[in-house]
């Protein structure tokens, strides 16, 4: 029994460095660094980056332009990608759409959209959640109505993540009501966000931001070649996704980056006061968040384990979700309190790339701890609430 | 044993519910936080007219002689009308200075403008490396004949913005730290070497941060005496920090209200969310957090109304209580509303984010462990 990587393994985590660490196209180090929020262009850059790399499909099977890699290659890369501190990957082309349209659509549909996926000519958002169907997703209403060589969408859907940035939509749609379970009427749709009929609004979250939208559907005429897979299995492809979404978000490596940062900063001392270091409540809950992480590092390896020798992972990998955006918010209370009083100022005009640093309110970007922390309530909301992963961990893993 | 309120408490109570419930929605407390001063004049014209911004104070000073029971009632149903008008900064900070150190002539050119609503007042509780501890005052007073020369920075004074009167507490000896050696200082907001940088803060109030560069007083600025300011600093701190506790209870009260409410009303998999046991549980722990945190303002009021022994202990207490537990209601008030928990539009994210603040002012929840572990 061991945890070390071979040596190819180790030579690729090494290259993955050099490349974050090299590559990383201008401008978005220093936005990182300085907290200022990364816009439309920023993500492309780096996605596009990813792409002339060869790394763009860090998920898809070569025959599609991916890289093929193994689970232990995938997680070395999301671990070097967090520990340099980049973007992150949006997911919704690469991660999901992608996925579903090599595995379900059709050899047009794969020559249609996949390359633009790979190489981010084109944005992708989620169109699943309504405003009557979070957690019951099943109860989705927007319609899709077949009128010969197309179909006509009437519908909301809500909280669509960066919906304003995106080219298309891939929605969750119900074909049929005429069915013995309502998941057999759902079918899975992809939308031209500049069909007519298409209108976004904004949704402004907690910390006034706007990163979700309401995409509402007005006579939407969608080409029924856009129907990915058969119409009214929808459903199953769909929570292909949900279950990868699921997994993919217990961003250890993340949280670990984020709690290095804290310790580090937890040592100096913030405008002349006493370092955190000498705060024994505090240290000990930074020496307990770390804890609990290195458990769920364990865990997310273990999982890796089982899928590289061939397994299907046992009941841990359906707690990663769950422990790892605990964790993630747990890292936020603790900057949180780190900031003390700044953490009240509500100061997001400061940081731009021109505004002058001595000018800043709060060092350390201390006056986002708190906007961080309001906005990542959403981690254990989205995806699948913490709830409803208890209620299937309850029924499928324990089998209540 | 009685612990009802008493005929005049009452009709405190009545009149604030009633201006809240007609006068003070949640919209227009939205409009109200994003105009440029972050409240709204004619509520605060309204505060005094009620006389509300009278209460703490004695009847000689204009006042009506009130308590900490009083300004307990007052709080918790401002915190349920999640105001954002400024008074706590003006009635329980820069008050809690004026009724204890100003003499009749300060009194009569700043704490009665002040309970007129006429003039807006701040103190400066915290520099910017002082976190919580309240004697680490830097900022220093150096006497230059009859004149006072001030220089330092305080950081998130409440109210510094608006402030025609800013309180400072400076160094006049003594190290930072030392509660000997502090002299409060009355100070025009306006006065040459002020620059303040205001700013609005995340729970919709407003803050500044204030650079006093060689700001030259003469004697009748001086609050008390010299040197013995602390005392009174450390009290108005001690009666604003009961006061947020206060907000804080009646704010975990509506969050908890709103959530059994909105779970009533939210339908998923064809059923009330309110009916699965999971999150029952969960909302019979909130309402659990708000009668233990209630219980526990009611004896802080009661201890520091009767100047008891375990006063101070008590205000630890209670701080602590709605450091954690306000955290816990909080967090759990967002996520039982699902993704309308974090958005701008409801009422919820804005308590939450008053909640929060809350916390991170007058000493945090282990802070405040910490000198009931010690103490
Ligand atoms: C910031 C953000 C971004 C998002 N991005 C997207 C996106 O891009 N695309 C998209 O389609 N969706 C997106 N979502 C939607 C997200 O998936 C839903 O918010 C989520 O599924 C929860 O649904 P809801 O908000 O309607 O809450 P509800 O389903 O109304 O739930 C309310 C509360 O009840 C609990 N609950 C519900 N059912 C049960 C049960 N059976 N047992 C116990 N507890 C239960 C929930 O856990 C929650 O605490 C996003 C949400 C947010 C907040």
């Amino acid at each position: 029994m061991n945890v070390t990587f071979t040596d190819e393994e180790l030579a690729f985590r090494d290259e993955a460095r050099t490349f974050f660490r090299e590559e990383m196209p201008e401008g978005i180090a220093d936005k990182q660094r300085l907290g200022v929020p990364l816009d439309r262009q920023d993500f492309v850059n780096f996605q596009k980056a990813l792409y002339r790399k060869g790394w763009a499909g860090y998920n898809w099977p070569v025959e599609y332009g991916g890289t093929g890699w193994s689970t232990v290659q995938r997680y070395i890369f999301g671990a070097e990608m967090a520990k340099a501190n980049a973007p992150g990957i949006i997911t919704f082309g690469l991660g999901m759409v992608g996925p579903i349209i090599y595995t379900f659509g059709t050899d047009e549909q794969k020559q249609r959209f996949l390359p633009d996926i790979l190489e981010s000519n084109v944005w992708w958002c989620q169109g699943y959640s309504e405003p009557g169907s979070g957690s019951d997703l099943a109860s989705l209403k927007t319609r899709a109505e077949l009128a010969g060589d197309h179909y006509v969408v009437n519908g909301t859907k809500t909280w669509t993540t960066l919906a304003q940035w995106a080219d298309w939509i891939f929605c969750l749609v119900r074909t049929s009501t005429d069915v013995a379970r309502r998941q057999e009427g759902i079918s899975f749709l992809l939308i031209d966000m500049k069909t007519p009929g298409v209108t976004v609004t904004p949704i402004i979250t907690i910390e006034g931001n706007h990163e979700v939208n309401e995409v509402h559907f007005e006579n939407v005429k969608v080409p029924v070649e856009n129907l990915v897979g058969e119409e009214g299995k929808g459903w199953t492809y769909g929570k292909v996704l949900l279950q990868h979404e699921r997994t993919g978000t217990a961003r250890v490596a993340a949280t670990n980056y984020r709690l290095n940062k804290l310790r580090r900063q937890a040592a100096q001392p913030v405008r002349g006061a006493e370092p955190l270091l000498h705060d024994r409540s505090f240290m000990r809950k930074l020496a307990a968040v770390e804890v609990e992480l290195k458990a769920l590092e364990f865990t997310e390896l273990r999982t890796l384990a089982a899928v590289a020798s061939g397994k299907a992972p046992g009941p841990e990998s359906s707690i990663l979700k769950l422990k790892g955006t605990e964790l993630q918010q747990a890292v936020d209370e603790l900057f949180l309190e780190a900031a003390g009083y700044y953490a009240l100022p509500y100061v997001p005009a400061q940081y731009t790339l021109d505004f002058p640093l001595e000018d800043r309110v709060g060092e350390n970007n201390e006056t986002l701890s708190s906007l961080t922390y309001f906005n990542f309530r959403k981690a254990s909301i989205y995806g699948g609430s913490n709830e409803i992963q208890k209620n299937i961990i309850a029924k499928h893993v324990l089998g209540l | 044993m009685d612990l009802s309120f008493t005929e005049v408490q009452t009709m405190l109570i009545d009149s604030i519910d009633k201006f809240i419930a007609n006068d003070y929605g949640f919209e227009q407390r939205q409009r109200y936080a994003a105009s440029d001063s972050g409240f709204s004049q004619d509520v605060w014209a309204t505060f005094a007219e009620l006389g509300w911004t009278a209460v703490p104070f004695a009847e000689d000073d204009g006042g009506f002689d009130g308590g900490p029971v009083e300004l307990m009632v007052m709080m918790q149903r401002f915190g349920r009308g999640l105001l954002v008008e400024p008074f706590l900064a003006n009635v329980v900070l820069a008050g809690g200075i004026l009724r204890r150190l100003a003499n009749g002539e300060q009194k009569a050119g700043w704490l009665r403008p002040m309970i007129a609503g006429e003039l807006q007042a701040a103190l400066a509780v915290t520099e910017p490396q002082s976190r919580y501890e309240l004697a680490d005052i830097r900022t220093a007073a150096v006497a230059e004949g009859d004149q006072w020369v001030i220089t330092g920075t305080k950081g998130v004074v409440f109210n510094g913005g608006n402030a025609g009167l800013l309180i400072i507490p400076a160094r006049t000896s003594g190290e930072p730290g030392d509660r000997q050696g502090v002299t409060v200082f009355a100070i025009d907001g306006t006065a040459d070497g002020v620059t303040r940088t205001r700013y609005p803060t995340v729970d919709g109030h407003q803050a500044a941060e204030i650079r006093l560069d060689s700001v030259r007083v003469g004697a009748d600025a001086i609050l008390g005496e010299v040197g013995h300011g602390y005392d009174a600093l450390e009290a108005a701190a001690s009666d604003a920090t009961l006061a947020v506790c206060a907000e804080a209870v009646g704010i975990m009260q509506a969050m908890t209200e709103k959530t059994i409410e909105y779970t009533k009303s939210r339908v998923q998999f064809g059923v009330p969310i309110s009916s699965f046991q999971a999150l029952q549980h969960r909302m019979v722990d909130m309402l659990t957090a708000c009668e233990q945190s209630y219980s526990l303002l009611l004896w802080a009021c009661m201890a520091n109304a009767d100047g008891t022994d375990d006063a101070g202990r008590a205000i630890s207490a209670i701080k602590y209580q709605v450091g954690t537990a306000g955290k816990k209601v909080g967090q759990e008030a967002v996520q039982l509303h699902g993704g309308m928990g974090v958005t701008w539009d409801l009422d919820i994210a804005h308590y939450f984010k008053r909640l929060t603040a809350i916390g991170q002012i007058f000493g945090n929840a282990d802070w405040h462990l910490d000198k009931l572990a010690t103490n």
